[in-house]
């Protein structure tokens, strides 16, 4: 081809597979966006703050309005105070990517010789660790003021796996939104029409028998009650008293639902990625 | 000739804008070709269309129609390969403020897939080229904007690509790191690296380009060497500057016969495009004489590229669309 080409190839590339370059590229990547959480304390002190402020506002305000048989309120509310959680924390991925979008980033990343799917696997990565460091956080909060695990560790352990696997699959959908937002602080207010009526409008908080009819229809069958369900049987063991559901059949609806989510918002982002500006 | 970079006929048009005119058209036929090893330069004012461009070449963006080939690679049938092969320094400083100046090129290194002690070594070399090493474990948020806009050029060069895109990439720099800056991409194309520089800045575009392609509304306007754009205007212009507007209008109507080219009016003073020599000065001020006009300035002076410009569109370069 080009005598330039040969005299300047001097550095020539690591040899390897596609598939091992996409997993190398999304590590690199997640490693760029946790250093980034680090060096930035204030930020990373204050997203750890409101999932404290959750679990004291429903624990200490709410919890005596609330009256749940045959199980006290605390009990009741930290699945769903988990699954709500994690859930605000994906929105982080939406606000991330539209900032690395309105600096320019995302432009130097794409013209980059890396996997095209490593900018968005890297990015959902480093939101997964941030909200495994939210859950240990909540867990020891929560012990604090009065949460104790009804089953065994091993099976609490596979609810979080479950509720943070649910945050994961979500956070492709905040991709998306990320990547159309003009600027972050769109993209975080368009992500909020998404997460309320998820994280509120569900049995995370407040049975759903309590709830209007037309509600019920919504709140018995959106992800995120099939997610706190799953959670609620996993953690708590007293998923009968709200559910007809066994504990295991919860569990795999959940990860229906994790899978059915996968499926959708990944290619649904990566496609926005590539025709992104 | 060996075309290190070919375009032909691109155009692009974005939806948006207004509505009546069914968006923005970005490029509308632009067609030109880089020499291997050499510096060309896109040259016009913001929202010619000069970004639009860069972005196809470096296959961010894809083009309505035309195509383009980066060292014989199609950059949208072959994009990986072309992005193998090159660089790129955007407009903005796109570089990580989280992250420090060692940190963001060694990320960029391993993104273009270079083991991992030769990204690391590649890095420090840079960070010392571009005189960035005392500043190398500090985060981007220390940084001023001239470090940034450096930073962001050494992280084009990690890879060290056969063929770099420089997106307007001394605007913003104080006059001495756009010096080193102009010693480094002049050093670079010395050592065999094709160069696609855009710029508003028409003395960049004249110390550095060998080749230079005036982009106005998406496509080439006119194409040439420095010598030769300035030639086509006339050898010479006369400026004359006069006491106000109406003035150096009539001053533009008077000497109409003495120019090769139609004078310009800028302001209250007039430039003049005209042949070499000292008659023709002679013979204006003669004329001026006559009709009792009295210049406060009168002078001579090389053709600029802003000539150019203001002869082709009969607009000056700089002051066009500063928001866009």
């Amino acid at each position: 081809m080009s005598t330039a080409t040969i005299a300047l190839g001097v550095d020539q590339p690591d040899t390897g597979s596609r598939a091992s370059w996409a997993v190398r590229d999304a590590l690199t990547v997640t490693w760029r966006y946790l250093l980034g959480y680090l060096r930035i304390p204030e930020a990373l002190f204050f997203s750890s703050v409101q999932p404290i402020m959750f679990v004291l506002l429903f624990r200490f305000v709410f919890a005596g309005a609330i009256n749940i048989p045959h199980l006290g309120y605390v009990d009741y509310m930290m699945p769903g105070i988990f699954v709500q959680s994690v859930a605000f924390g994906s929105v982080a991925t939406s606000i991330g990517l539209a900032e690395d979008l309105q600096k320019g980033l995302i432009e130097r990343f794409r013209a980059l010789p890396m996997a095209r799917s490593a900018v968005l696997a890297g990015r959902t990565t480093a939101d997964l660790v941030r909200n495994i460091w939210v859950v240990v956080l909540m867990t020891g909060v929560g012990y604090a003021v009065g949460f104790r695990i009804h089953t065994n560790p091993l099976e609490f352990l596979a609810g979080c796996g479950v509720l943070l696997l649910f945050a994961y699959a979500l956070s492709w959908g905040f991709a998306t939104i990320g990547l159309s937002a003009p600027n972050s602080e769109t993209a975080q207010v368009m992500s909020f029409p998404v997460l309320f009526p998820l994280t509120f409008a569900s049995s995370a908080f407040v049975p759903v028998k309590s709830m209007p009819g037309w509600l019920q229809a919504w709140a018995n069958h959106q992800p995120v009650s099939v997610v706190v369900n799953a959670a609620r049987g996993l953690m708590d063991g007293h998923l009968a008293l709200f559910s007809s559901e066994s504990v295991g059949a919860a569990t795999l609806h959940a990860l229906a639902w994790c899978a059915v989510m996968v499926v959708v918002l990944v290619p649904l982002a990566v496609h926005r990625y590539r025709r992104v500006g | 000739m060996n075309a290190a970079i070919e375009v032909h006929q691109l155009e692009k048009t974005f939806s948006g804008g207004s509505r009546a005119t069914g968006g923005t058209k970005a490029l509308d036929g632009l067609s030109f070709a880089v020499e291997e090893a050499s510096v060309f330069g896109l040259l016009g004012p913001n929202g010619a269309g000069k970004t639009t461009a860069i972005r196809v070449l470096t296959t961010t963006l894809v083009p309505d129609s035309g195509r383009a080939a980066v060292l014989g690679r199609d950059v949208i049938t072959d994009a990986q390969a072309v992005r193998s092969s090159i660089g790129l320094a955007g407009q903005y400083a796109a570089v990580d403020e989280n992250l420090t100046g060692a940190e963001n090129l060694r990320m960029v290194g391993y993104l273009n897939h270079l083991p991992r002690n030769m990204a690391r070594r590649r890095a420090d070399d840079l960070l010392e080229q571009f005189h960035l090493s005392d500043a190398a474990k500090r985060t981007l948020k220390t940084y001023s904007g001239g470090m940034r806009r450096r930073l962001d050029v050494a992280a084009a060069l990690v890879a060290r690509p056969p063929v770099l895109f420089l997106d307007e990439p001394t605007t913003g720099l104080d006059p001495q790191s756009r010096n080193d800056l102009w010693e480094v991409i002049e050093g670079l194309v010395g050592s065999g690296t094709t160069v696609l520089l855009t710029t508003q800045y028409l003395e960049e575009a004249d110390r550095l380009a060998q080749k230079i392609a005036v982009v106005d509304h998406g496509k080439v306007i006119a194409e040439g060497t420095s010598a030769q754009l300035k030639a086509d205007l006339g050898a010479t212009v006369l400026e004359i500057e006069l006491a106000d507007p109406i003035v150096a209008g009539r001053t533009a109507e008077l000497l109409k016969g003495v120019a090769t080219k139609p004078p310009a009016v800028i302001g209250r003073s007039v430039d003049i495009p005209v042949d070499d020599g000292a008659r023709v000065p002679m013979e204006a001020l003669r004329i001026l004489d006559q009709h009792g006009v009295a210049p406060t300035s009168f002078s001579l002076r090389e053709p600029s590229l802003d000539d150019v410009f203001l002869s082709l569109t009969g607009r000056k370069a700089s002051t066009e669309g500063e928001n866009q």
